[in-house]
């Protein structure tokens, strides 16, 4: 078996630099596949290895494997945008950001690994009446749901953020804001590697470079998985794969109603800080905050076509540069640095699905679109549950993928709440 | 000489000279000190003369024209150049950051996951100092003065890189009458070219080229640097112009053949300490010597582990003022043609030897060299120091990929000399010279000969043989590939930069795989290696190398990292281009836009749309205009600009069929002249949009869509016709910009419409409700509809664009009699909430069917199908508990709820149940009381019934009634 992880500290930092740093331990082993396991979660991405760690740690189920057909976080987990907020519209979307970001409060503590969750505020800026008559339904929403969330006019943005644009007579003017304090943003890669190294710790097999290729089921239960490194038994099998978990559902008849789109973002050359909230607008597709390192971060909407290729068209990335320069002229001269993209996973009321299915021992969670690093840990929380008790936790209940026959949707675009 | 020009570095004076750049500007003033490193603030000069340069980063002028993390080697200096250091306080020479080398050995990669943690809510405080101590220059803090354009390009042929192979093939093609274009990332054209003394034939080339320049079909574009290869052959460029006013331009090219012709990177050698000033690539090295003379340079080393760098020997051998102490190369020997040459020259070269440590804080002045073991892992015998003001470093050449990786080319690992070169094509692309991983001059000639050969052929074009050309051809023996270069300190101690702008050093790469960060992307995103300005253009491939070494995973099983868009880094501004500001997603005004702006008219913008708001008089605030313009209305005549509705022509064989589908209603039995309202559902069978559509023909209708989703709806119906029910012929065209609609309301619109044509019948039994004729005012042919969405009688006129304005000002002529009076959009909303009329988008949110609406009169049960009917009977659809559209009355009748506000029927400490919200909320002066419309749960049955608006200070009591407060049985509709 493995030994525990030594702790992470300033402590053992300066103990390790005497000795080079020659004596810190893996993050997590990277054993063989065994031929048994009492659950298999397919995608290591954040929502995939959350949900390990949650299974071995609130239910006690250690003899687990996370299988992944490439590095852990290499997915949308690596490649978002990393804006984290829980001011959802809907009650049933409320409640689970919200549950996912209590635990974003203390994640860095509970993973003793600094996930640089940074809770500089989220706001997301009206420009015309509408959008003021939708954000400020929301405002309300969160305030009964005792969700934080405060309304700006337009003087308090400027004081918020000083150097956006709040000239009455550009093409979109700023008429308010709402602001969720406690949001903001958080290294992606340190949640996946943090996860994985707790998830490593009590026992989870962390099996990259290996691609799930079928399901095996039998008299309507599961009971294991090809893969490119052999089979593997389980009973339960819980599919975690974003944008492929259509692909997967494919293997056994299951047609999942899900969209998958390019969805791109990009990095500005670092500078010294310059904007420390992180800004989003609906009305004309742009959102922005600025990493630790000093980097501008970007993020535009999806693509309009359906698309496997992780890239998208060159009119989206500068729509969206155009949108940030309007918002925040001082930005013209700044430099695009880094361009990349994603691939979401949408659903047609822009919700996940977190569900048992009609085989027995097989659960899907997917269906995270644009918006889904921040649900990570309440994800893999809820999804453990589900897996674990053959039954979904309160919070997930509505999140079922029978609400598509039964038309009880929870409409998050229809909303017109801002994505991400 | 060329002419002298003066410029400003850290606020001291320099000169230079025309022609250079500020690196080789202030190489000839002796500095090399140009800037500190982003984690240990390390002493940096420039190592490179090019785009791949980590180090020599400055802030370039300041104000309005300021821009952070310029290249120093890509900057040609003119008259009064401001240039910056970045990243150091309080002085470059002086720098406290510096602090953080001495205590680097706290601070390795990835040190920040695992520290900072404690106590829990100082992350904060950390974070920071982090912050402040990250970033490189400085944002602009001011509007950028500069103006940016896009030009788009199509042509047969792009050739992407003039040094000799990109000349080379745009000579051969020049003369085929094709479409060319060549461009090129300097401001001259030659390349590697421009640095050799014995190779002439680039001039002749260059001097063929220029003069046809935009001649014959043929382009050349300099300055201009390739940054993105995307699908279909589009590939976009950044000129940089510098003119006055236009700063730089972004080319959009589409070419049916793509040549890529982008040359190579040296690399660098990964050595103890190899990141002192005075450190440089060797080719770079002999690039500035041939340029200009530095200053105090008098001693050099080379080190090397390839011929290549014997070039810079020899061209610094025939410079009197400097001294080549010893050229150190890390193989047994070489038989290359320029070694031996070096040899004759008497230079000193130490075979199997290193360069393993340097000396020099601020600049470089000695090399510590070491012989090495016969399998090159250790330093052994006696080190010996040697003096140097400059050292040159080649570790080979690196082809540059990157935008034929960006085309989804597939590349190849050639172990050879340890280079990714291309192999499978994934578009209509070649590559030739360098970038195909052919160095020697004579064989690139020969392969861009027939490779171009081959092209003209595709064309059906034949190539000139007379064009072809040789050149002398030089032997270069074999590489040594030595991705660590031993040193004789324990590993741990060792500073050897990968990517120096970063920080990231080969012990930081061996702890990433010790902690079991072991996929390449593990390893870069944990390092941060290869993330820095130069996207690891030098460190890269040295990465690549040292992660094979120490995991003994071989170099082409490890993959490379994706390359991503954009090759050098795009100003955002150039980006945005001309669609800022007052062409940011440009305005769309009516034909009577202006009247409205001459009238004092505020507004609001809705979709793309500019629409009158309200019509102040003198101090009015909206309120009071509001009401006066909704009285007016109701009164005499209100007269509203509707030309933003969104207009469909829908013609064809099945249009009645096709109407059928789109809208929950049947339109088979319409007759022609008549108006029918429709509602439109999503295939969730949720409300999308609504509107009224006319009956024209028997095959020829004209539907009206909201303003805002016109073009959505358009799209959608498209969709479905295109791709779901090809077998309908229906034809659909937009035609809301053809037409103004001017909308006359109120009890005395028929007698301003006969006052408008008088000569025809206006009563209600000729022109009856929800009918539409055909009528000439002064002669030019309207469409008018009797449709109402105030609740008053009500004439749409739908006349041509072009006499909109016209027409518009000739009600207001003869309309003054009765009080005619212009309301904006708020008013058009009082007006039909007081009616409880629906606007889509603000009564329904993507979550409200018809029934939700009280509106299943308008769904037909008998109809076969229609989009949104199958969703319609689901079990949670046919739910009697849904939110159901209410009228909402606040117990005091001044009280306006805000729209949004959410309802609850009990007051709990939070979180409190809510049953619905407001979706409408205003005044309403004809009830001289508050009216709003809301969504309540199970709302239709609960009529009476008292809830609450729980607003942050208070509560406010509502009740709920009917959503119709005026004339529920339409008695002036029919007036
Ligand atoms: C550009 C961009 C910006 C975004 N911005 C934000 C934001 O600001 N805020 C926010 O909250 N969300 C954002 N998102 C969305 C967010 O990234 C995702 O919703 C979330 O990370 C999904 O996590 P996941 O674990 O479900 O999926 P992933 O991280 O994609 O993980 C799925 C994993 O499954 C693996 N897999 C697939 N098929 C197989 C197979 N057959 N066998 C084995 N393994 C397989 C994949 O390799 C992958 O690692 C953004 C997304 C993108 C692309």
């Amino acid at each position: 078996m493995h030994k525990k992880p030594k702790k992470y500290s300033i402590f053992s930092l300066i103990k390790n630099a005497f000795s080079y740093h020659e004596n810190w331990q893996p993050v997590w082993r990277s054993p063989e596949p065994k031929n048994n396991y009492d659950a298999i979660i397919i995608g290591g991405g954040g929502h995939g290895l959350t949900t390990a760690y949650y299974l071995a740690k609130n239910h006690g189920l250690t003899n687990i494997a996370v299988i992944e057909k490439g590095w852990i976080g290499g997915g949308n987990t690596g490649r978002n945008t990393t804006i984290i907020r829980s001011n959802y519209l809907w009650d049933q979307s409320a409640a689970l950001y919200e549950h996912a970001l209590k635990l974003w409060e203390g994640m860095s503590q509970e993973l003793n690994y600094n996930v640089m969750f940074s809770q500089r505020g989220v706001m997301n800026v009206a420009h015309t009446l509408h959008d003021v008559r939708e954000l400020k339904r929301r405002w309300h929403a969160n305030r009964l749901n005792d969700i934080d969330c405060e309304w700006l006019n337009t003087k308090e943005v400027k004081e918020f953020c000083p150097i956006i644009n709040i000239s009455p007579n550009i093409r979109y003017p700023v008429m308010g804001a709402t602001l969720q304090r406690r949001g903001g943003t958080a290294r992606h890669d340190a949640v996946a590697w943090g996860y994985a190294r707790g998830a490593d710790a009590m026992g989870v097999d962390i099996i990259q470079n290996c691609e799930v290729t079928s399901l095996n089921v039998n008299n309507g239960q599961v009971i294991g998985i090809e893969t490119t490194r052999g089979s593997i038994k389980s009973k339960k099998i819980g599919v975690v794969a974003a944008g492929h978990s259509s692909v997967i559902a494919n293997m056994v008849g299951i047609r999942l109603p899900l969209e998958s789109r390019p969805l791109q973002a990009l990095v500005s050359e670092p500078v010294k800080p310059v904007i420390d909230t992180v800004v989003m607008s609906n009305t004309i597709h742009a959102y922005v905050s600025q990493s630790d390192k000093g980097e501008l971060v970007i993020g535009a909407g999806t693509d309009g076509y359906t698309s496997y290729t992780q890239r998208g068209g060159f009119n989206i990335v500068e729509d969206t540069i155009t949108a940030v320069v309007e918002l925040f002229p001082l930005f013209s001269r700044m430099k695009m640095l880094r361009h990349w993209g994603g691939i979401v996973d949408i659903c047609p009321d822009a919700s996940p699905i977190i569900s048992k299915t009609h085989i027995n021992g097989l659960y899907f969670n997917c269906g995270w679109g644009t918006g889904g690093f921040k649900a990570t840990p309440g994800s893999g929380w809820v999804f453990a549950h589900t897996i674990a008790n053959d039954e979904p936790h309160k919070l997930n209940v509505p999140f079922t993928i029978n609400r598509f026959s039964s038309g009880e949707l929870v409409d998050e675009h229809g909303a017109a709440a801002v994505a991400h | 000489m060329n002419k002298k020009i003066s410029f400003t570095f850290d606020g001291k004076k320099y000169s230079g000279f025309e022609g250079d750049t500020l690196a080789s500007a202030l190489i000839r003033n002796g500095v090399f000190l140009v800037g500190r490193s982003f984690k240990y603030h390390r002493p940096r000069g420039m190592i490179s003369a090019g785009s791949e340069e980590p180090n020599a980063i400055i802030q370039l002028e300041s104000g309005e024209i300021t821009e952070p993390n310029v290249r120093a080697t890509e900057i040609k200096i003119y008259e009064g150049l401001n240039a910056t250091s970045q990243n150091n306080w309080p002085s470059l020479n002086f720098d406290l950051g510096s602090v953080n080398d001495l205590f680097s050995r706290f601070f390795p990669s990835g040190f920040y996951y695992k520290t900072f943690m404690w106590p829990p809510k100082y992350w904060e405080k950390y974070e920071y100092l982090i912050r402040q101590a990250a970033g490189l220059g400085r944002s602009p803090t001011k509007d950028d003065p500069h103006q940016y354009e896009h030009f788009h390009y199509h042509c047969d042929i792009l050739v992407v890189g003039g040094g000799i192979s990109g000349l080379y093939a745009a000579k051969l093609l020049a003369k085929a009458n094709l479409k060319v274009l060549i461009i090129e990332q300097h401001p001259e054209l030659g390349g590697q070219c421009l640095n050799t003394d014995s190779f002439k034939t680039h001039e002749v080339l260059i001097k063929e080229l220029e003069e046809q320049n935009n001649k014959d079909n043929f382009k050349i574009i300099k300055n201009s640097t390739v940054f993105a290869y995307m699908h279909s052959n589009y590939l976009l460029a950044c000129q940089k112009i510098n003119n006055a006013k236009i700063r730089q331009i972004i080319w959009k090219i589409r070419a049916t053949k793509v040549v890529l012709a982008t040359g190579s990177i040296e690399r660098f050698l990964t050595f103890d300490n190899n990141d002192r000033p005075g450190i440089m690539l060797a080719n770079s090295a002999r690039k500035y010597q041939n340029h200009c003379s530095a200053k105090d340079i008098k001693k050099i080393v080379i080190f090397t582990n390839n011929d290549t760098a014997y070039q810079t020997a020899i061209d610094f051998f025939y410079k009197q003022e400097v001294e080549v102490q010893a050229v150190i190369d890390v193989r047994k020997n070489s038989n290359g043609d320029l070694a031996k040459k070096a040899e004759k020259l008497g230079i000193k070269i130490f075979f199997n030897h290193a360069v393993i440590d340097t000396k020099g804080r601020k600049k470089i002045n000695s090399v510590i060299i070491s012989e090495l073991d016969e399998s090159l892992d250790k330093a052994i015998g006696r080190s010996k120091k040697l003096s140097c003001d400059l050292l040159c470093v080649s570790g080979g050449w690196t082809p540059t990929v990157h935008l034929f990786s960006q085309s989804k080319g597939i590349l190849f690992y050639r172990e050879s000399d340890a280079t990714f070169i291309p192999d499978k094509s994934f578009q209509n692309e070649i590559s030739i010279g360098a970038c195909n991983g052919t160095f020697e001059l004579d064989e690139i000639l020969k392969e861009t000969y027939s490779k171009i050969s081959g092209l003209l052929t595709e064309f059906g074009k034949k190539i000139d043989v007379k064009s072809r050309i040789n050149s002398e051809k030089i032997f270069y023996d074999k590489l040594k590939h030595l991705w660590i270069v031993p040193s004789n300190k324990h590993f741990g101690r060792t500073k050897m930069f990968v990517d120096f702008q970063n920080d990231v050093t080969a012990k930081d790469i061996k702890l990433a795989l010790r902690e079991g960060y072991r996929s390449i992307e593990h390893i870069k995103r944990y390092t941060t290696t290869g993330m820095a300005t130069d996207q690891g253009k030098i460190g890269n491939i040295n990465a690549l190398g040292i992660i094979s070494d120490l995991s003994g995973v071989p170099i082409h099983k490890l993959g490379t990292t994706t390359f991503r868009l954009p090759y050098t880094p795009v100003t955002f501004g150039a980006m945005a281009g001309r669609h800022i500001k007052e062409f940011f997603d440009v305005e769309r005004t009516t034909p009577m836009h202006q009247w409205h702006v001459d009238c004092g008219a505020k507004f609001e913008d809705v979709g793309q749309w500019k629409r009158a708001w309200y019509y102040p008089i003198e101090n009015e605030g909206i309120l009071q205009a509001v009401n006066r313009e909704v009285k007016a209305t109701r009164e005499g005549i209100g007269i509203l600009d509707a030309s933003t509705l969104g207009k469909i022509d829908v013609k064809g064989r099945d249009a009645s069929e096709f109407l059928n589908r789109v809208y929950t209603n049947a339109w088979s039995k319409l007759d022609i002249g008549k108006c029918r309202y429709g509602l439109m559902l999503g295939d969730d069978g949720m409300v999308i949009d609504d509107g009224v559509t006319s009956r024209l023909g028997e095959n020829h209708y004209v539907m009206t869509t909201t303003t805002g989703n016109a073009a959505s709806v358009m799209s959608k119906l498209e969709d479905w016709l295109q791709t779901e029910w090809p077998e309908l012929k229906v034809y659909l065209t937009s035609v809301t910009e053809q037409f103004a609609t001017i909308s006359i309301n109120g009890p005395y619109a028929p007698k301003l419409m006969n006052k408008l044509c008088p000569n025809h019948d206006f009563s209600k039994d000729n022109f009856p409700h929800m009918s539409f004729q055909n009528i000439g005012i002064d002669d030019v042919h309207c469409r008018v509809m009797r449709i109402s969405f105030t609740g008053e009688m009500c004439y749409e006129i739908n006349v041509p664009s072009s006499y909109g304005k016209a027409l518009w000002e000739k009600c207001f002529d003869l309309g003054n009699e009765y009080n005619i009076t212009p309301y904006g959009t708020e008013a058009m909303h009082v007006l039909r909430a007081e009616k409880g009329f629906i606007i889509v988008g603000q009564e329904t949110d993507g979550s409200v069917t018809p029934i939700d609406l009280d509106m299943s009169w308008i769904v037909s049960k008998k109809k076969y199908d229609f989009i949104g009917k199958r969703a319609l009977y689901r079990s949670d659809t046919i739910r009697e508990d849904r939110k159901q559209l209410v009228g909402i009355l606040t117990k005091d009748p001044n009280e306006i709820l805000e729209e949004g506000s959410q309802l609850v029927e009990k007051i709990t400490p939070v979180p409190m149940e809510m049953v619905g919200h407001v979706t409408s909320s205003y005044y309403s002066p004809n009830l001289g009381r508050s009216i709003a419309l809301a969504l309540v749960k199970e709302g239709i049955k609960k009529k009476g019934l008292k809830i609450y608006a729980p607003m942050p200070n208070k509560a406010i009591e509502v009740e709920i009634t009917n959503p119709v407060f005026i004339d529920p049985s339409n008695e002036r509709l029919s007036a």
